[in-house]
């Protein structure tokens, strides 16, 4: 894998995940959720940008190519980042889960030997504290809440635990750039996170999910059959009016 | 009796003259029902066609043609949610609580702007409602800032300055459709010509016909009448369409030397009232779409609720670190 290759499939977990949450503007169960969800929702758009700008810089085309017109097969995101959400529990188990991850993750690739990486992931890294923050006191909020809130929370979490191992799943193309110190190896971060995700269920009185499955795929363009929809309904406009500018 | 009829005579005497002398007005004041009332009806109705807006605009997010484009609108949006909290906080400062208002609306006692009443249904209108909608709501709005009622027109203040750049970033969008493809400035001049007489109906009917006009004005609620604004905002948009070089849809549009203003020709407005009375093309999916999120969040607020109430019980911090206990 090229350090091009690495950065487009990271600008995609960013993209997928901020076009999933810019879903919710309008939808939230409370006004100020609706500005906390764009907030976190800009967040990750931002980020996409940051990183189809330097895929630019290193010879990839514009954002708005990498955006617009790629089909779901060129999309490289992991898989977690791109599932609908059924209800507002499914969108707070999965920002949970990811943003564990992030919060991580983020802060190996800070020290990336890819200095423009490292600089994106650190600004990035900021931000994830804050989100994981804000999912790790929905998480508690509602799997210790009413009996229906813990109910759905243990069904949305059951739902989404099985694409959580793709987020620590070796990719044999991303060996050369753990190797090389530009990528963190994503496999050694997972007993850090675990202990982290385990200790805030517990608050939560939630039962970590108990079947480990695996569904994976993303980083090489083998995706949901979600995916394919929402690039639909993301891409129509723009690939309708093929080289206007908007 | 009498001793109480001649203390509420002085209070309102007192408060006449503090509108006289064009001293706010603020929460824990002595004021008068009517006054009291009005402000809840404007400030409520305001606040709901923030939240209402946000619907028309809201669904071309995931659609927006740009990443640009879609970072854009979506921090318009959330401005526009971000409104609706300062407002709705205004009129909770008069004694009327959020989950009121929202009854209310939701049951059709309180109106929001007719102009969300109108479908969104190309990327061009997103440029219209903003060029249009929000330029019309900052003539409404900037002499709002010198509103009696202190807590609406500092609100006032911060939304004005937001509005401006939701008017820059709508008109922007027109600029680049009306310079783009020739189907580009198609989609540009087809939402002109479906926004442009709505926009004006947002001013209310004409002076003549408008009930709540004379009170608002000696109460200093209302500083210009609904045609001087209306006009404010034809003078201000007819030239910048002519930048655009896109058609007014008025055959009657003309240039008067004499008043130094731009005369339209008549409003249809019986379509107002048909719309503001329920029977526009979106006022039912509009609502239905406001309970339909109201309902669905009800499990997550009740949830909160008991959250918060098992933590005061432990004596736990609630409100401390996670802000969304603290909002509730």
């Amino acid at each position: 894998m090229s350090l091009l290759e690495a950065v487009v499939g990271l600008g995609d977990d960013a993209l997928v995940l901020g076009q999933r949450l810019s879903e919710w503007c309008g939808k939230s169960p409370w006004l100020e959720e609706d500005l906390a969800m764009a907030n976190t929702a800009l967040d990750f758009l931002g980020r996409a940008r940051l990183l189809y700008g330097y895929a630019e810089a290193l010879g990839g085309c514009d954002e708005d190519a990498y955006a617009f017109q790629r089909d779901a097969r060129d999309f490289t995101n992991l898989l977690i980042y791109e599932l609908p959400c059924a209800d507002f529990a499914s969108a707070c188990a999965r920002q949970f889960l990811v943003d564990a991850f992030d919060a991580l993750h983020l802060e190996r690739l800070s020290e990336s030997a890819d200095a423009e990486l490292a600089g994106i992931a650190a600004k990035a890294h900021k931000e994830a504290l804050y989100h994981h923050r804000r999912s790790v006191a929905w998480l508690v909020r509602l799997g210790d809440g009413t009996a229906e809130s813990r109910c759905r929370m243990q069904k949305a979490l059951a739902d989404v635990w099985g694409y959580h191992a793709e987020l620590f799943a070796p990719v044999e193309a991303e060996a050369d750039l753990i190797a090389k110190g530009v990528l963190p190896d994503r496999a050694a971060l997972r007993p850090q996170w675990l202990a982290a995700v385990t200790a805030t269920l517990d608050e939560a009185t939630l039962a970590p999910p108990g079947a480990d499955g695996r569904i994976d795929g993303g980083r090489q363009g083998q995706h949901t059959e979600h995916l394919s929809p929402m690039l639909a309904e993301m891409q129509h406009l723009h690939r309708s009016h093929p080289g206007a500018r908007w | 009796m009498a001793e109480a009829a001649n203390e509420l005579r002085d209070a309102e005497a007192r408060f006449d003259q503090r509108i006289k002398r064009d001293e706010r007005v603020e929460p824990k004041d002595w004021m008068p029902d009517g006054y009291r009332r009005t402000l809840i009806r404007q400030i409520s109705q305001h606040a709901h066609s923030e939240v209402i807006g946000m619907q028309p605009e809201g669904s071309w997010i995931t659609r927006a043609p740009s990443l640009k484009r879609k970072l854009i609108l979506l921090a318009k949006v959330q401005d526009e949610g971000g409104h609706g909290l300062y407002l709705y906080s205004a009129a909770e400062t008069l004694g009327a609580s959020r989950d009121e208002m929202i009854d209310a609306l939701q049951e059709g006692r309180a109106k929001y702007s007719s102009i969300f009443n109108y479908p969104a249904l190309t990327w061009a209108d997103i440029g219209a409602i903003g060029w249009l909608v929000d330029s019309a709501a900052i003539v409404n709005q900037i002499p709002l800032q010198r509103c009696s009622y202190g807590p609406y027109a500092r609100a006032m203040v911060r939304i004005c300055k937001e509005e401006s750049f939701h008017q820059r970033q709508g008109y922007d969008i027109m600029l680049t459709l009306a310079r783009g493809t020739a189907a580009q400035k198609a989609m540009a001049q087809d939402a002109l010509d479906r926004w442009w007489w709505p926009t004006l109906m947002m001013f209310g009917p004409p002076d003549a016909e408008s009930v709540h006009t004379s009170q608002s004005f000696a109460w200093k609620i209302k500083r210009h009448s609904n045609d001087e604004l209306r006009q404010k905002f034809i003078d201000q948009a007819v030239p910048q369409a002519e930048v655009l070089g896109l058609a007014i849809p008025d055959p009657d549009l003309a240039w008067d030397e004499a008043s130094g203003h731009y005369r339209i020709g008549p409003i249809d407005w019986d379509e107002f009232q048909r719309v503001v009375a329920g029977d526009g093309p979106c006022n039912r999916q509009r609502l239905a779409h406001h309970r339909r999120v109201r309902e669905d969040g009800a499990w997550v607020r009740e949830a909160v609720e008991a959250h918060a109430a098992k933590a005061r019980a432990r004596g736990a911090r609630v409100g401390v670190e996670g802000a969304p206990d603290a909002a509730v």
